[in-house]
């Protein structure tokens, strides 16, 4: 993993102090609210509708276990007792107190971590695959490429004022699992004659006008990235609009003055910068990737990893959809899910992260990842410490064998807790997951991705889900429109929408209507939601939908 | 012809803990049912304007609309249900604080 630098520490320490100091002032009343909210924006501090909310990056979702330990520490010091793991790889604590946070952001930077660009139109923490440097089907790590790219827009003087926030993913697999084409730039690292370097696609978003980002160049050398990326980012700062919040974002401005033009302008101005780029980069990032060498993996006989799957039921459930297949023999990629039956989403509290913590330190070469699904992973563990891993994850609640199936639900904070929220997201993530649970027909569905946001800004990625769901203020009620077909992967599309929304109460049989159309139409049970989704299209699910709508029809 | 004025209470949140405040005759309460319901225009903006002025103590204020058919002022949106009590996934918020009371 990396470690800071002098510098790093230094820079951390001096931002830290002077954040101290702006909330000094603040609660002193020499600055105005107007003139503090985009300095506590810049450290990652929101007010959300209860309370202050603290942003706190992970960068690319990676973690050690002492870092995961003083998260749960802050959060029992300063929160609640637990913390909420985002679709940006980020954790949110609910619950801080102004005077407190200037102490949590010194706690935070005594393993490394801040909250810097977590909010403000600036680049935010650029997130990669959570399986990054495990799976089977990497190219190659992304993570060393996504701290260069941390390091280079941290502070960058030339993008702190952007027309808008700007996200970047990075994936070193063909399997995209890091949402790449959602992304202000998304890139996916191809090889081309032996050598590695990017796709790179830009205009990715979702929120109230979803697109998939657009290929600007199909293969990028590997010394050429940063340059390119100033120059994208920098033609976006002169030629993205300002005059209209909901048409500032970078997929507006590909569309509105089209792939070629935008592009030619990217050309133009790499033209100009690719010399100021002298090669220190790549001194850099040989640094960086030195720092990312893989651990020592063991060697070890997989029997108690076969014997428990033949005698336990529980541990071959939980196998059968937790584990991903590691690039090395003997090992597993494990996906803890955050998302028991009737628990929030992406929500852990101190005990369980430091359990996960102490896990991945004895049995995971002391690595943790956040997933964008709201999960975490022990990208590195030996099936033959599967076993032991399964039971203390068990009897913290943390066992839940459900990655990937219907209950595996993305859920943004809602308005349970974001100010921007028009409705709920967290209940009717709980009560769905319940209700399935309850059906015990999970298993049977099989593949399914549902997710939630709980405004039009789609941080619960909703316009991706198989299923999504978007909760609405309809004159004073809360309002659930459904989307269908929706995908995050290298096969992004857009879902559709279904029709008329429904109520609080009406969405969840809503939903089981939906998943028993699916059982009675695939082929077989290996067709995919998404699969007969794609092969029917949308008529046959909407008439399961709107039952009413049908028999008046008739 | 302007829409006829609604009952009101102005409310923020606290600038140092970031609670959900309501603006009462006095000062401020955590609690809506000690909030001073305003039935006058001219009287709501006047309040709010000195709600604002508070900046070493209170942030983003504004005003909602309630029901007062009852003892106690109601928020009529859910929105305001929320603030009013906390989030539903954990008695956390105002909920737990009226609790401990």
């Amino acid at each position: 993993m990396y470690n800071y630098t002098d510098f790093d520490t230094a820079f951390i320490k001096e931002r830290n102090a002077q954040f101290r100091a702006q909330v000094e002032r603040r609660i002193d009343g020499s600055l105005t609210e107007d003139e503090f909210k985009p300095l506590r924006l810049m450290n990652g501090l929101y007010l959300q509708l209860h309370a202050y909310m603290l942003r706190v990056a992970i960068p690319y979702g990676t973690l050690n276990s002492r870092q995961m330990h003083k998260l749960a520490d802050i959060a029992d010091r300063w929160d609640k007792g637990y913390g909420h793991f985002t679709t940006r790889q980020n954790i949110q604590y609910n619950w801080p107190q102004l005077r407190d946070v200037p102490d949590m952001l010194d706690a935070l930077a005594e393993v490394q971590m801040h909250a810097i660009q977590t909010s403000g139109n600036t680049i935010r923490n650029v997130t990669a695959d959570h399986f990054a440097g495990a799976a089977a089907d990497e190219l190659a790590d992304p993570r060393p490429i996504a701290e260069l790219i941390r390091q280079w827009s941290t502070d960058h003087p030339e993008f702190q004022f952007l027309p808008r926030k700007f996200k970047v993913a990075v994936t070193g697999s063909p399997n995209d699992r890091a949402v790449t084409k959602a992304h202000d730039i998304g890139l996916r690292m191809v090889e081309r004659d032996g050598e590695i370097g990017f796709e790179v696609i830009v205009g990715g978003g979702l929120g109230r006008t979803p697109m998939i980002g657009k290929v600007i160049r199909d293969f990028l050398p590997r010394e050429d990235l940063l340059p390119y990326l100033e120059a994208i980012v920098s033609v976006y700062n002169l030629l993205g609009r300002r005059d209209n919040k909901y048409k500032a974002r970078i997929k507006i401005t590909v569309h509105e003055n089209g792939l070629d033009d935008f592009k030619a302008r990217v050309e133009e101005r790499y033209a100009l910068i690719r010399p100021q780029f002298t090669g220190v980069d790549q001194q850099l990032l040989a640094g960086i990737e030195a720092d990312f060498a893989a651990p020592a993996f063991k060697t070890a006989p997989e029997t108690a990893y076969h014997d428990a799957r033949q005698h336990y039921r529980a541990f071959r459930a939980w196998s059968d959809t937790n584990l991903t297949e590691h690039r090395v023999p003997g090992y597993a990629i494990v996906t803890i899910s955050l998302k028991a039956h009737g628990a929030t989403p992406g929500d852990a509290t101190s005990a369980q992260m430091r359990l996960m913590a102490d896990l991945a330190k004895r049995y995971g070469h002391d690595e943790l990842r956040i997933s964008h699904e709201q999960n975490v992973i022990l990208p590195h563990v030996h099936k033959s410490d599967l076993p032991s891993v399964y039971s203390a994850l068990k009897a913290a609640g943390l066992g839940t064998a459900n990655v990937g199936l219907i209950s595996d639900i993305i859920a943004c904070p809602g308005m349970d807790y974001c100010a921007l929220a028009t409705a709920r997201s967290i209940p009717i993530a709980q009560e769905i997951a319940t209700r399935f649970d309850e059906l015990k027909l999970e298993h049977d569905v099989g593949p399914l991705k549902i997710k939630i946001s709980g405004c039009i800004n789609a941080c619960g990625h909703h316009h991706v889900g198989h299923i999504g769901i978007l909760g609405l203020d309809r004159a004073g009620v809360e309002n659930y429109q459904i989307t269908l077909g929706g995908d995050g992967t290298e096969d992004a599309s857009i879902g559709e929408r279904a029709g008329p929304g429904f109520s609080a109460e009406e969405i969840i049989p809503a939903i089981e209507r939906l998943v028993m159309a699916y059982l009675d139409l695939r082929l077989e049970p290996g067709e995919t939601f998404l699969q007969t989704y794609r092969r029917l299209g949308l008529a046959p699910f909407k008439a399961a939908l709107y039952p009413e709508a049908q028999a008046n029809a008739a | 012809m302007p829409k006829p004025f609604t009952p009101k209470v102005v409310t923020a949140n606290a600038l140092l803990e970031g609670d959900v405040i309501y603006q009462t005759a006095t000062g401020w309460s955590r609690s809506l049912a000690e909030a001073e319901v305003l039935t006058d225009e001219a009287d709501a903006d006047l309040r709010l304007i000195e709600a604002v002025q508070q900046v070493d103590m209170v942030v983003g204020a504004y005003l909602a609309d309630v029901d007062t058919s009852g003892d106690t002022p109601i928020p009529t949106h859910f929105r305001e249900d929320f603030r009013a009590k906390g989030p539903s996934n954990y008695a956390h918020g105002q909920q737990e604080a009226l609790s401990n009371v």
